[in-house]
């Protein structure tokens, strides 16, 4: 310790500086003593009071959730009040007993207790918690004849969630369950935990938990009285709760209908978009399942019914599901080629009925071909071998970056689900995904061969039919292009205020109307002479549409013949279409999986929803397959 | 057999010879009232107190090995130490978990640790040993140095947000540099600078963070939210009296009414059972546990060593004022467990490093002076 310039001095101001933190830190506590003794014995009267006599309670006013109504105002979600038995556990004495006796006057099964067990673990002594849910008017009756025995039990009016449609249109509205552990933490991540004291739903998929925080509302609380034992004694305060947000949607609640049902007990998906908005008009999932059933808590049997059916009606096919988009993909390659300079529209080829690259050939449906094919009749008879050419004319990073701009194998941002995340991306092939998608480099590597199949849709190519749906509303909109989304308004409860969900254009594909117009002509050839010809029949609108068939199997050079393949290995059906065609009011794009040919079993669907949304035309039940469509169909 | 008995004695002996008794009755005692609160606390399971004696005896025996490493061992760690903190923190705000709105966690697949709580060690430690290194011929330079060294590690925990914590790792910080002989001039330059430019800081905090010290001029803002933790604490204490409702009589606490009981509010709970004469009693323990590390700074023989035990000594004034402040209702709600009381492994463990570290450069001074 040589090196000590004045140790003498330096410890001095330390011990100097010590002495001064001394003084301060028994300042500090003198401080702290004095607040105990104001508390304590000066205030203590008036604490005493407060805590010992008469405790104060916040009892949470749960506020009424937001209404769901299509663009008509049918309402799809609402809120009935219905009679609970409740036990305020301080006052009841012996619970178990309590319970054993109600049961014999009330029917109470084993998972009533169980959910009264968990409840009772999380609550506060002077809340009361429901041991029956839904009383029936005889219940009622019943329990009030009976009550002088039970003391500390009573019926009480409470709100239940309620789908009035039941399963229709279910994949968007979504449901409401118990508040769980996770759930919890996505309210705790948003700050809310405050405004959730007291409610014990939330919004668990679908629109319901998009808009959680708008349908919740904001809780109110009433300050009440309660003695040592937890008895509540008097209100003191009441601050009412603020009803949460009512939604509208774009929703046509009839069209959704007749849509599900067109689809009958087949399973795939439709999205119906007003183009010039994004709106969504329907979206459809097959099968569908019951909201009602999860909103009192799902029971096992019915959870794991639909949890494990073959079909997943759990899965919203719309956003989640991701198919290849077959020959639908033809008028976005020909607008490609046309943009691009690649084609022009009178530019045609010689069909041989298949195309050699390298020592591979790929087959066009039709054997022998189509002859001489232009762009026309490229997309009207949908010829593959114009497509395996272009599509190895452009290059994958070409196509790739064409039809990214139409969304394709990106999130749409839907208002569905708690965030982006719920939905798929889907696939959009290029080199860089390629690389991406897989780890060994011999596979990382993207061969001029696997673009030829993407030219018609096949390959890599999944998109999911929203995504489709988005893309024929884009191109039906001359390349403006809007985000899909189902809520047209929003209404504040409290002033009645419409706040409208703007309709939000994403981009213009700056695109040639010259070249659009191209297409829109071919697509309306589909409709009138070509695959979609049929199913589009007679109708009093002009439509442009395009058929499509997405392989499930892969044929090794085998002839696909729908009757002999096993049904779960048929191909998918697709159709896109919109009209009328010179100025477009609805585009969707419709999936049946496993429906074969595209003309068979998905533009009969689509010709219904049409029919409705243009026409106001009723159909009976499902869409008929129409097998005779198969000589169009075949040439997809 | 005699033998034997010498050969315990000397062993035992070994054993406790870096232990400062003063230092370690002190310590305990205030263990003891916290166990028995956080019994209180979690009546209806044993559980939590049971990890917390667990909690406590990890805590000690980390306590011991700190003890027996001399101060210039102690040195040796200072830059690994803050280096190692100030790299987790930057991991924490690049890759961090958030949890409530707040970046303050790293994960490590199994488990997940917050950095700040090293930060709380190595900042006094850091300086300590940056004046040590410069004791010679310090300059107005070397304060300016030291003063950055704080400012990173309480920017970056300050940003995640995690007000309380930057507080507690700055002020361990300011300490050292106070203890260091900062100028009187400087201290108060610097208490009218923060005065003057308390209007920026409330633009740049948080809204929850406004929202607490809003409350805490009118906690009937925010019933349901922060401000039903102080009027329901302030509650407690008032109606605990002079003598308290009895251990285990806290209807307060038994009635759910205290939130966080067994952690942040625990002395709501010990208040209200004990009343003034249970704080008084708590006051005076933390006093002498304060008096002992002063008296342990005051006779450190190296700068180092009296600056990171008077840094230390204070810190540990610093939880136990603020976390009792908020408590009773006069500072905000920020999340400062109170010392040797509150539940909580982490906090524990740093708390006894402490200790250690002021065992160390109590038992070693002898050596050193020779």
């Amino acid at each position: 310790m040589s090196h000590f310039t004045n140790p003498e001095a330096d410890v001095d101001r330390f011990r100097f500086r010590l002495g001064f933190a001394a003084i301060f830190v028994l300042l500090a506590f003198g401080v702290l003593l004095g607040r105990f003794v104001w508390l304590q014995v000066i205030q203590h009267d008036f604490y005493q009071t407060r805590a010992e006599d008469n405790r104060i309670a916040l009892i949470p006013i749960v506020p009424n959730r937001g209404v769901i109504t299509d663009r008509n105002g049918v309402v799809l979600a609402h809120n009935y009040s219905a009679f609970t038995l409740e036990i305020t556990p301080s006052q009841a004495g012996q619970l178990e007993a309590t319970i054993d006796a109600l049961a014999e006057i009330i029917d109470i099964q084993p998972k009533d207790r169980k959910r009264f067990k968990r409840l009772l673990d999380e609550a506060k002594n002077f809340e009361s918690i429901p041991i029956r849910t839904r009383l029936s008017d005889t219940e009622v009756a019943k329990f009030a004849a009976h009550r002088y025995r039970f003391p500390g039990v009573e019926v009480k009016a409470r709100l239940f969630r309620q789908y009035p449609l039941g399963a229709i249109a279910s994949h968007a509205i979504g449901y409401i369950g118990r508040i769980t552990e996770r759930d919890l933490k996505w309210i705790e991540e948003s700050e809310r935990q405050a405004n959730y004291k007291g409610t014990d739903h939330v919004g668990k998929t679908g629109l319901e938990q998009h808009y959680e925080f708008e349908l919740h509302g904001e809780t109110g609380y009433e300050e009440v009285e309660i003695d040592a034992g937890g008895r509540a004694l008097r209100s003191l305060k009441r601050i009412p709760p603020v009803s949460g947000n009512n939604l509208a949607l774009t929703l046509d609640a009839k069209l959704q209908q007749i849509t599900e049902q067109a689809f009958g007990d087949r399973k795939g998906s439709l999205v119906a978009i007003d183009p010039q908005t994004g709106g969504i008009l329907a979206l459809v999932s097959t099968p569908t399942y019951d909201p009602n059933l999860f909103v009192d808590g799902i029971t096992p049997d019915n959870w794991k019914e639909l949890n494990e059916h073959p079909d997943k009606p759990m899965v919203n096919r719309a956003i989640n599901g991701a198919y290849p988009p077959g020959s639908t993909f033809k008028p976005f390659m020909a607008l490609a080629a046309l943009e691009m300079g690649k084609r022009t529209p009178s530019q045609a080829i010689s069909d041989p009925g298949y195309y050699n690259f390298g020592n591979h050939q790929f087959r066009d449906d039709k054997k022998g071909g189509h002859g001489m094919v232009d762009m026309y009749k490229s997309i009207v008879h949908s010829c593959d071998t114009y497509y395996y050419i272009l599509a190895n004319d452009m290059g994958i990073d070409n196509i790739s970056r064409f039809m990214g701009q139409f969304g394709l194998g990106q999130r749409t941002g839907i208002d569905l689900g708690k965030d982006d995340a719920g939905e798929s991306k889907g696939v959009l092939p290029s080199q860089a995904w390629k690389k991406q998608r897989f780890k060994k480099p011999e596979q990382q590597k993207w061969y001029a061969g696997e673009t030829i199949s993407i030219g018609i849709g096949q390959g890599y190519n999944a998109y999911t039919p929203i995504q489709l749906a988005q893309a024929t509303a884009t191109l039906a909109n001359n390349g403006v292009m809007f985000r899909p989304h189902l809520v047209r308004y929003l209404v504040d409860t409290r002033t009645g205020e419409k706040r409208p969900v703007e309709p939000k254009p994403i981009r213009d594909l700056q695109l040639k109307q010259s070249n659009v117009d191209v297409i829109r002509r071919a697509m309306v050839g589909v409709n009138k002479e070509g695959t979609g010809a049929r199913a589009f029949a007679g109708a009093p609108y002009e439509s442009a549409g395009k058929t499509g068939t997405a392989q499930v199997f892969s044929l090794k050079g085998a002839q696909y013949k729908e009757s002999s393949t096993k049904k779960e290995l048929r191909d998918h059906a697709l159709f896109i279409a919109y009209a009328p065609a010179d100025n477009p009011k609805i585009a969707l794009a419709v999936l049946v999986e496993n429906g074969g040919f595209g003309a068979v079993s998905a533009a009969p669907i689509a010709r219904m929803v049409i029919d409705y949304y243009l026409l106001g035309k009723l159909p009976g039940g499902a869409a008929k397959e129409d097998p005779a469509a198969i000589e169009e169909g075949h040439e997809e | 057999m005699i033998d034997i008995v010498g050969t315990l004695r000397r062993a035992w002996q070994q054993l406790i010879a870096h232990i400062d008794f003063p230092l370690f009755f002190i310590t305990l005692a205030i263990m003891g009232v916290g166990l028995a609160t956080v019994n209180s606390a979690t009546w209806d399971s044993n559980h939590r107190m049971l990890s917390q004696a667990g909690n406590m005896g990890i805590a000690v025996v980390v306590m011991w090995f700190v003890s027996r490493l001399p101060p210039q061992k102690l040195m040796n760690f200072a830059i690994p130490l803050y280096v190692f903190g100030i790299i987790l923190l930057i991991a924490v705000f690049l890759f961090g978990i958030t949890v409530n709105g707040a970046k303050r966690w790293l994960s490590l697949g199994f488990t997940r640790i917050q950095p700040s709580e090293i930060m709380k060690i190595a900042m006094p430690l850091m300086l300590a040993w940056y004046f040590q290194k410069y004791e010679a011929a310090l300059k107005l330079k070397h304060y300016l140095i030291s003063a950055l060294l704080l400012f990173i590690p309480f920017t970056l925990i300050a940003k995640q947000p995690d007000l309380g914590t930057a507080l507690l790792v700055g002020s361990a910080g300011f300490y050292v540099i106070f203890f260091a002989g900062l100028p009187w001039k400087v201290i108060a330059g610097l208490l009218v600078a923060v005065g003057s430019a308390a209007p920026i800081f409330w633009g740049m905090l948080h809204d929850y963070q406004r929202k607490r010290i809003l409350t805490l001029i009118d906690p009937t803002t925010d019933p349901l939210g922060s401000g039903y933790h102080i009027i329901q604490s302030t509650i407690a204490i008032g109606s605990g009296g002079a003598f308290g409702k009895g251990y285990l009589n806290g209807t307060q606490t038994h009635l759910e009414f205290i939130p966080e009981k067994h952690t942040d509010f625990i002395f709501a709970v010990y208040s209200e059972e004990w009343g003034l004469l249970g704080n008084v009693l708590l006051l005076f323990l933390y006093t002498l546990l304060i008096g002992r590390g002063m008296m342990i700074a005051s006779g450190a023989p190296t700068l180092f060593s009296r600056l990171l035990a008077g840094a230390i000594t204070l810190g540990f004034f610093t939880y136990a004022f603020i976390n009792m402040g908020m408590v009773s209702g006069i500072l905000p709600v920020v999340g400062v467990p109170l010392p040797f009381m509150s539940y909580g492994g982490t906090a524990m463990v740093i708390l006894f490093l402490g200790i250690g570290m002021l065992m160390s450069i109590q038992t070693h001074r002898m050596l050193v002076k020779k």
